[in-house]
C-alpha cells in the first residue's frame, strides 16, 4: 500500500482499497483451515489504544492482529495511566519507546489518530475517532457488499439514519464512492451536516422514495439523546419516519440487503425482525472484520501483496 | 531629561525620506535637521524605514494574573514592542478576573513596571465573566487603570437585559462594551466554522449565525440606548453587512478584525493541529474577502490582534481539548503588510493600526505621530512636531520566516510558523525612549 497510516478512507486509493478487498478474501480463506494462524507479523508489536469501550472493535483487531502472529499489547484508558491524566502526547511517547510497529487508535475526538501519526514512528490505524471516521468499518462493509452481491462498481446504496454524528457514514462515503458505489445520505435534516453538499453523495429526507431503486440499506445507530436535544421530536417520529420494520423490507428489490455497524437499537432505526432476516448481513460483517483488519495490518506492516 | 534620537532618512507613512526628532517624548522636528538642532541626539540610520505611529491593539490576552506560564504583562509587552505595539489593551479573562479596580489597577501597574507598551487593562463587564451580574464599572473607570472599555472577551454578554443595561451604564463616563459575539447555545460544543471542512472533519461546527444574530441585537440595543458598541474580532461576511447597514443608519459600532481572520481560513483544520484553533474559528475564504474589503472601505475600524498565548500542553493535544487562540502581537503588522497594503497604503495602516484603536479605546496620547491634527507630511517636511513621540520603524521590504523559538511571547502557538512574511518592525519608541532597536527589545 502506497499509505503508511490508515487515517481516513479517503487515504485510500482505488488499487490500494481493492488490495485491502483481495487480501481480505485470502485471509477470510485461511479461517476454515484448522490452524489459523500465519506467520507474517512475527516479532512485530501491535497496539489497541482504547480511549472508548468498544468490545467488538478491539476484540476484532486483536484476533486479526494474532492470526498474523503479532505481539498484541491492548491499552485501554480506563484503568490506565490516562485515566491517570496522561497526555495523549506522553502515551504515544510511551508507546513508541515500547517500539510499537502499529498502533490501532479509538477516541473519541476527532484527529486523535492524526495527532498521534505525528507522534509515533509505527503505523496508525484509526479504529474510529469521534464523529470523524472509523475506516476498516467502511472496509469491512465493502467487503461484506463484495461478497454479497459480487461486485461494488455501480451499486446503488443508501446510508439512512445520524450521518451528523456518524463516523461510519463519512467512512464509507468515501470508500464506497472511491470503489464506485452511487450513495444517497437518508435522515432528517437535522441529522445531516450542514456542509454535506460537498459529499459525493446524493441527500433524502425521505427513506420510503428512496427504498425501491436500491441495492444495499445501511442503517446506522441512533443514540437516544440525540432526541433530548431536539434533533426529532420523539423516538417513535423517528422510527416511523427512518426505521426499518418489515413493511419497509418488502418494498425493497429482492436482491438488496440490509448492513448495519452495531450496536443496534432494535426498534428504534432497524425492527428486531429485520435485523433477524436473511437479508440482514449484521452477524457476517463481525465475521469479515476481523478478516478486513487482518488484510489492513498485513498491508501496512508486512509489506507489498 | 531623557536621551533624544534623530532618525535619518525615514519615510513618514511610506512617503518621502526625512529626517525625525526625537525629544523629551515629543516629536521634536521633523525634516531636514541641521546639527545644531539635533545637537546630543543619538543617530538612528532609519535609511528606507517607514514611520508608523506606534500601533495599538485593542485586544490582547496578557494572562496575568493566572496563567504566567503562558505569558506575563512582561513578556507580552515585550512581544507587543517587537511588532510595533506602544499600546496594548489587555483583556478581562485572567485569574482572577479583571472585574474590579483592584485587578484592573494591579494590570496596569505591571504594565508600567515593564514599561515596553502602554498596559491598558479592559474591565469585565460581568462578575467573573458569569453574564448574571454588572461588574463595578464605574469603580474601574474611576481607578488608577481609568477603564474606558468593557468586555466579557471569550464569552458573550448573551442576556439582552443585561447588554443593554452595560451599553447604557457605561455612558456616564464615556464607556464601550466590547463584545465577543457568539450565541452561546448556537456553539455548544463548537470547535470550528460550521461548513464544508467541519462536515468532513466531523468536528461540531460554529455557524456564523452564532455570530451574526448577535450583532444584529447589539446594533439595535446600541441604537435604541444611543450607547456605543465596538465588536471584537468580526469574522464573518455577514457580520460585515449588518456592520455597513449599521454605520449608514448612524448607529455608534465599531469594529475589529484579526490578523488571521484576514489570511487564514478553516482549511487549516485539516490535519487537525489545535494551533489553527480559535474563537472565533477560521472562516471560508469569501468571508476573508469579505473582511478585506471591509477593512479598506471602513466597515471595520480597526485592527486587533487577539492575542492569545497558551501552554504548550494546552496545543499539543486532541483538536477538543486544545484551548482556542492564538498568537499575533509580533506577526500582526507583517500580515496586514503581505495582506492589505496594496489595499491600504501605509497611511491606512496607520489608520487601521493605530489611530482608529486608540481613538475606540481612548488612548489620547497613541495615535498622534503623524495624525492629520498634527500636521500631515505636506512636500515632505511641515510639522508632526509636538505629537507625543510613540512610533515604529519598519523596514518594508525585509523578509522573514516565522521560528516559534524566537518569538519573545512565553507561549509557541503561532499559525504562522515556517510562513515567509514581509516587512519587519526595527525600532519602537514609547514615548521617546527605544523599547525596540535593531530589531531586538531594548529591556
Amino acid at each position: 500500500m502506497k499509505v503508511k497510516h490508515l487515517l481516513s478512507a479517503a487515504d485510500l486509493s482505488r488499487e490500494d482499497a481493492i488490495a485491502v478487498l483481495d487480501t481480505a478474501r485470502e485471509m477470510a480463506a485461511m479461517a476454515g483451515r484448522e490452524v489459523k494462524k500465519l506467520p507474517t507479523l512475527r516479532g512485530r508489536t501491535v497496539v489497541n489504544l482504547f480511549y472508548e469501550d468498544s468490545t467488538r472493535t478491539r476484540i476484532s483487531f486483536e484476533a486479526a492482529a494474532k492470526r498474523l502472529s503479532a505481539d498484541v499489547i491492548n491499552f485501554s484508558a480506563k484503568g490506565s495511566s490516562v485515566s491517570k491524566g496522561e497526555s495523549l502526547k506522553d502515551t504515544a511517547l510511551t508507546l513508541q519507546a515500547m517500539g510499537a510497529d502499529a498502533v490501532v487508535v479509538r477516541h473519541p475526538a476527532a484527529g486523535a489518530p492524526h495527532r498521534l501519526a505525528g507522534w509515533v514512528d509505527g503505523s496508525v490505524l484509526n479504529a474510529g475517532d469521534g464523529t470523524h471516521e472509523h475506516p476498516t468499518q467502511a472496509l469491512l462493509d465493502a467487503y461484506t457488499i463484495r461478497s454479497r452481491h459480487g461486485r461494488i462498481e455501480g451499486l446503488k446504496v443508501a446510508i439512512v439514519g445520524d450521518v451528523l454524528h456518524s463516523r461510519v457514514a463519512r467512512s464509507n462515503v468515501h470508500l464506497l464512492h472511491t470503489l464506485g458505489a452511487h450513495v444517497t445520505l437518508v435522515a432528517p435534516p437535522t441529522l445531516l451536516p450542514v456542509g454535506v453538499h460537498a459529499w459525493p453523495a446524493d441527500v433524502s429526507y425521505e427513506l420510503d422514495a428512496v427504498l425501491p431503486g436500491v441495492d444495499v440499506v445501511m442503517m446506522l445507530r441512533v443514540q437516544r439523546e440525540r432526541m433530548t436535544d431536539s434533533f426529532f421530536p420523539s423516538e417513535r417520529e423517528y422510527s416511523r419516519r427512518y426505521g426499518l420494520d418489515l413493511d419497509r423490507l418488502r418494498g425493497l428489490p429482492s436482491h438488496a440487503i440490509v448492513m448495519h455497524p452495531g450496536p443496534m437499537n432494535r426498534g428504534v432505526e432497524i425492527s428486531p425482525e429485520v435485523a433477524d432476516s436473511a437479508r440482514s448481513t449484521i452477524v457476517e460483517q463481525v465475521a469479515n472484520g476481523v478478516s478486513v483488519r487482518m488484510a489492513v495490518l498485513y498491508l501496512l506492516l508486512g509489506g507489498a501483496p | 531629561m531623557s536621551k533624544a534620537y534623530l532618525l535619518k532618512g525615514v519615510r513618514v507613512l511610506g512617503g518621502p525620506a526625512a529626517d525625525l526628532l526625537l525629544r523629551d517624548g515629543i516629536i521634536a522636528a521633523v525634516g531636514r535637521i541641521g546639527a545644531a538642532t539635533a545637537k546630543g541626539a543619538e543617530v538612528v540610520d532609519a535609511d528606507g524605514l517607514v514611520a508608523l505611529p506606534g500601533l495599538v491593539d485593542l485586544h490582547t490576552h496578557l494572562r496575568e494574573p493566572g496563567r504566567e506560564d503562558a505569558e506575563t504583562v512582561e513578556s507580552g509587552s515585550r512581544a507587543a514592542a517587537l511588532g510595533g505595539y506602544t499600546a496594548v489593551c489587555a483583556m478581562a479573562n485572567t485569574s482572577p478576573v479583571a472585574d474590579t479596580a483592584g485587578v484592573v489597577e494591579q494590570v496596569f501597574r505591571l504594565g508600567r513596571e515593564a514599561g515596553l507598551v502602554d498596559v491598558q487593562p479592559v474591565g469585565a463587564v460581568t462578575v467573573g465573566l458569569g453574564g448574571q451580574r454588572l461588574a463595578e464599572l464605574g469603580a474601574m473607570a474611576e481607578s488608577a487603570a481609568g477603564v474606558r472599555m468593557f468586555s466579557d472577551d471569550g464569552h458573550c454578554v448573551h442576556d439582552p437585559r443585561l447588554m443593554r443595561r452595560a451599553l447604557e451604564y457605561v455612558k456616564a463616563f464615556d464607556g464601550v462594551i466590547a463584545q465577543h459575539a457568539e450565541e452561546p447555545r448556537l456553539t455548544q460544543d463548537a470547535q470550528m466554522h460550521e461548513g464544508v471542512v467541519s462536515a468532513e472533519l466531523g468536528l461540531p461546527g460554529w455557524p456564523a449565525v452564532a455570530e451574526e444574530a448577535i450583532i444584529a441585537r447589539d446594533v439595535l440595543l446600541a441604537e435604541h440606548v444611543g450607547a456605543r458598541l465596538h465588536v471584537c474580532h468580526v469574522s464573518t461576511a455577514g457580520s460585515v453587512e449588518i456592520l455597513r447597514w449599521a454605520k449608514r443608519r448612524g448607529i455608534r459600532v465599531t469594529a475589529e478584525v484579526t490578523p488571521h481572520h484576514l489570511l487564514l481560513t478553516d482549511e487549516r483544520a485539516r490535519g487537525y493541529d489545535p494551533v489553527f484553533k480559535v474563537n472565533p474559528p477560521l472562516r471560508t475564504q469569501s468571508d476573508v474577502d469579505a473582511l478585506r474589503e471591509a477593512l479598506v472601505d471602513g466597515t471595520i475600524d480597526a485592527v486587533a490582534t487577539d492575542h492569545a498565548p497558551h501552554a504548550l500542553q494546552d496545543k499539543e493535544c486532541e483538536w477538543a481539548y486544545a484551548k482556542p487562540g492564538m498568537l499575533g502581537l509580533e506577526t500582526a503588522l507583517s500580515i496586514v503588510i503581505t495582506t492589505m497594503l496594496d489595499s491600504l497604503g501605509w497611511d491606512g495602516i496607520a489608520e487601521r493600526m493605530s489611530r482608529a484603536p486608540a481613538r475606540i479605546a481612548g488612548l489620547r496620547s497613541h495615535g498622534q505621530a503623524f495624525a492629520p491634527s498634527h500636521a500631515q507630511v505636506r512636500g515632505g517636511a511641515s510639522s508632526a512636531k509636538g505629537a507625543p513621540a510613540n512610533l515604529t520603524l519598519v523596514d518594508p521590504q525585509a523578509k522573514w520566516t516565522v521560528d516559534p523559538s524566537r518569538l519573545a511571547s512565553r507561549s509557541r502557538n503561532t499559525p504562522y510558523a515556517g510562513m515567509e512574511l514581509t516587512g519587519r518592525v526595527v525600532a519602537t519608541f514609547l514615548r521617546g525612549v527605544p523599547t525596540v532597536l535593531d530589531g531586538k527589545a531594548t529591556r
